[in-house]
């Protein structure tokens, strides 16, 4: 038995950013299959362009188009991608610059194997039918050798084009990251012990505290908990809240109670739920007991524990539990 | 300005932690061993500031668990930067210039195994231009080696003679999850993993964590006969485009150690280079002399846990300091890709 238990968890979310003026400009030319680049005060033409000048910060206005053929001016092989680039197989990773712009910007070029891809490869863009005004909607690919009628010097568009109708505004970037999360070797305990049927807690070896879930160290005293401490899974309500929003994920209809219920023998209480009593008969010091799922339906999980339901016993004096809330 | 010295570090490398994201369990040993070299407890320690970020392993608010390795009722002076522990040194380090403190304890953990590091550090980059094509950490770096070997600043074979260097001295390194030189023909003949790089270019993906104790004059000069004296620290940073920056060149390195005076005397030199042409590029921009000591730990070649890299290249560097083995010393730590921003710390036997 590996030390800690550990499972599998993706955290996800959809970045939703306004992307301003000077990037919208560049994602509006992408969605229309141009690339726009900047003229910076130094002379140089950069793409994509930056939102202020490097030198004299001013607002970068002096915007240029640029043709959709370059030159790798550097590459790498991607021999192993990951999720989310442009291609699931091989493929090259490359710094492009383009005809007429002075700087190079990174994006994938499809070749199939590193033999085909070398500094100074002339490249052009591949646009995707389907375009959005995001960097997903191009790739490069070699271009062919027979020369292409190119303009050498870069257009300027600041006052001669007029800005796109519709231009683009913003652009959704999901992010979506795989772990393998582990518990502490202490929070593994805890988990091991519900699979049994048992709620396990740790007591500091200075302050005496007992802490359910047992944490990697005191909070007070920064020192491991070690000595197991079996606990039942009868306790009192210290606090609660009336749960009345629905949420994204919610697994039961509101109003709900979730309570904070400090287990007989413990000294932190565990956040669950109370149910099997009207909500408006929730109050602090009712004694509760834990409400298990039916055996051949647990594993490592807090999840064993269905609920919490009321115990059928007095109410707690406020003494036993004023110093837990 | 008053004078502040490293006078304690503990570290812990792991190729696989099989802990809990937060590492408080990692870091209580550590905190103990700090306690132990300086003979204080953690009333002692008048300021804490952290590295991390939750990225790494997916656990949110990790910094706050991580506390409970601390112990912290009564309640202590706190910080947290999201970058490596060495800007978290920083802090700290100006923390006890304002008076406020004499002490601090800096640390940081990360467990980088948990994810797909190469992946997860795409988040780093633009997020307009950049992220959306998911560019993992080690193309961009290989990108930056293509570009020097193409302009004749450096070959496979230089790099290969950082790397051999690196896995000898870490033979020696009780942490280094990678170790063992061969030789640079051997190294030449592995395959290649992101054409010009090959696997042991890139530093290994490694867990752990690492703390770092400060203290100014006499609180220092209680711990150690020769504490390691910070005469010079200072940290800049590059842009966000990697197309407009010069790549084969690290100019916030720079002026980093330009802003210090230069590393003139240097002796020994920890450099937080994550990839082996990198190491090139900052002996060249720190403006290191050619008999300046490289890493004798190994170097972050041989282990780099993310968000300590830069903070043990730090404390190893302070330990030559304190065994009398050099009067002068060079930590250097670098955050964001290519070598996008440069930390430098300066340390001396005499203030």
């Amino acid at each position: 038995m590996s030390r800690t238990l550990s499972a599998p968890v993706t955290v996800s979310f959809d970045y939703t950013r306004s992307v301003g003026p000077v990037i919208g400009r560049f994602l509006t030319g992408l969605r229309d299959g141009r690339f726009v680049g900047a003229r910076l005060s130094d002379g140089r033409v950069v793409v994509p362009p930056p939102e202020f000048d490097p030198v004299t910060h001013e607002a970068t206005a002096d915007f240029v188009d640029l043709p959709e053929t370059g030159t790798v001016t550097s590459w790498t092989w991607v021999s192993e991608p990951v999720a989310g680039q442009p291609f699931d197989r091989p493929f090259a990773f490359a710094l492009v610059t383009l005809d007429g712009a002075d700087a190079p910007f990174l994006h994938a070029v499809d070749v199939a194997s590193p033999d085909e891809i070398s500094t100074g490869l002339k490249v052009r863009a591949r646009w995707a039918a389907e375009r959005t005004g995001a960097m997903t909607d191009l790739v490069f690919e070699p271009a062919p050798v027979e020369p292409v009628e190119t303009p050498t010097e870069p257009v300027s568009t600041s006052s001669t084009n007029e800005t796109p109708a519709e231009p683009v505004t913003g652009i959704v970037t999901p992010v979506s990251l795989d772990y393998t999360y582990a518990a502490s070797p202490e929070e593994s305990a805890f988990f091991r012990g519900l699979s049994e049927g048992r709620i396990v807690g740790q007591r500091c070896p200075k302050c005496e505290k007992v802490y359910v879930p047992p944490r990697p160290a005191c909070p007070t005293d920064g020192v491991p908990t070690v000595e197991e401490i079996e606990l039942s899974d009868t306790g009192t309500v210290t606090t609660f809240c009336i749960v009345n929003v629905p949420f994204l994920g919610q697994k039961i209809a509101p109003p709900y109670v979730s309570a904070y219920i400090l287990l007989d023998g413990a000294d932190i209480a565990l956040q669950h739920l109370i149910l099997d009593i009207p909500v408006d008969e929730i109050r602090m010091g009712l004694r509760v007991k834990a409400v298990w799922k039916p055996r051949d339906e647990w594993g490592t999980t807090i999840e064993n524990i269905s609920h919490f339901a009321p115990a059928d016993e007095p109410d707690a004096d406020f003494d036993t539990y004023k110093h837990h809330l | 300005m008053r004078d502040v010295a490293v006078v304690g570090f503990a570290q812990r490398q792991l190729q696989d932690y099989d802990g809990s994201p937060q590492c408080a369990e990692l870091l209580v040993p550590l905190f103990a061993e700090c306690y132990e070299q300086t003979g204080w407890t953690k009333k002692d320690i008048g300021f804490w500031c952290s590295g991390s970020s939750d990225y790494l392993a997916g656990r949110s608010f990790s910094f706050v668990s991580a506390i409970d390795a601390i112990g912290v009722l009564p309640p202590v002076n706190e910080s947290h930067v999201e970058m490596d522990a060495a800007w978290a040194l920083y802090e700290a380090w100006l923390k006890i210039q304002t008076g406020e403190v004499d002490t601090a304890l800096v640390f940081g953990f990360g467990k980088a195994s948990a994810g797909v590091l190469r992946r997860t550090l795409a988040l780093q980059l633009d997020p307009y231009t950049l992220t959306p094509l998911w560019p993992d950490t080690v193309s961009i770096a290989a990108l930056q080696a293509r570009l020097g070997i193409d302009a004749g600043l450096w070959d496979e074979t230089a790099m290969a003679e950082v790397v051999n260097r690196s896995l000898s001295d870490a033979e020696k390194n009780e942490y280094a999850v990678r170790a063992g030189g061969s030789s640079v023909a051997d190294l030449l003949a592995r395959p290649m993993f992101a054409d010009p790089l090959r696997k042991h270019d890139a530093a290994p993906v490694t867990d752990g964590a690492a703390a770092i104790v400060l203290a100014a004059g006499d609180k220092a000069r209680e711990v150690r006969e020769r504490p390691a004296w910070i005469t010079g620290l200072s940290h800049f940073t590059d842009g966000l485009q990697l197309g407009t920056r010069e790549l084969t060149r690290s100019e916030s390195a720079s002026r980093a150690a330009a802003a210090v005076g230069g590393l003139d005397g240097v002796e020994i030199a920890e450099v937080h280079a994550p990839f082996s042409h990198q190491e090139l590029i900052l002996r060249r921009d720190l403006g290191l002399a050619d008999d300046v000591r490289i890493n004798p730990s190994g170097g972050p070649l041989a282990g780099n846990p993310m968000f300590t890299g830069g903070a043990i290249r730090i404390g190893e560097a302070a330990r030559r300091i304190w065994d009398g083995t050099a009067d002068k010393v060079l930590g250097h730590a670098t955050s964001g890709p290519a070598l996008q921003q440069n930390l430098v710390c300066v340390m001396e036997g005499t203030n």
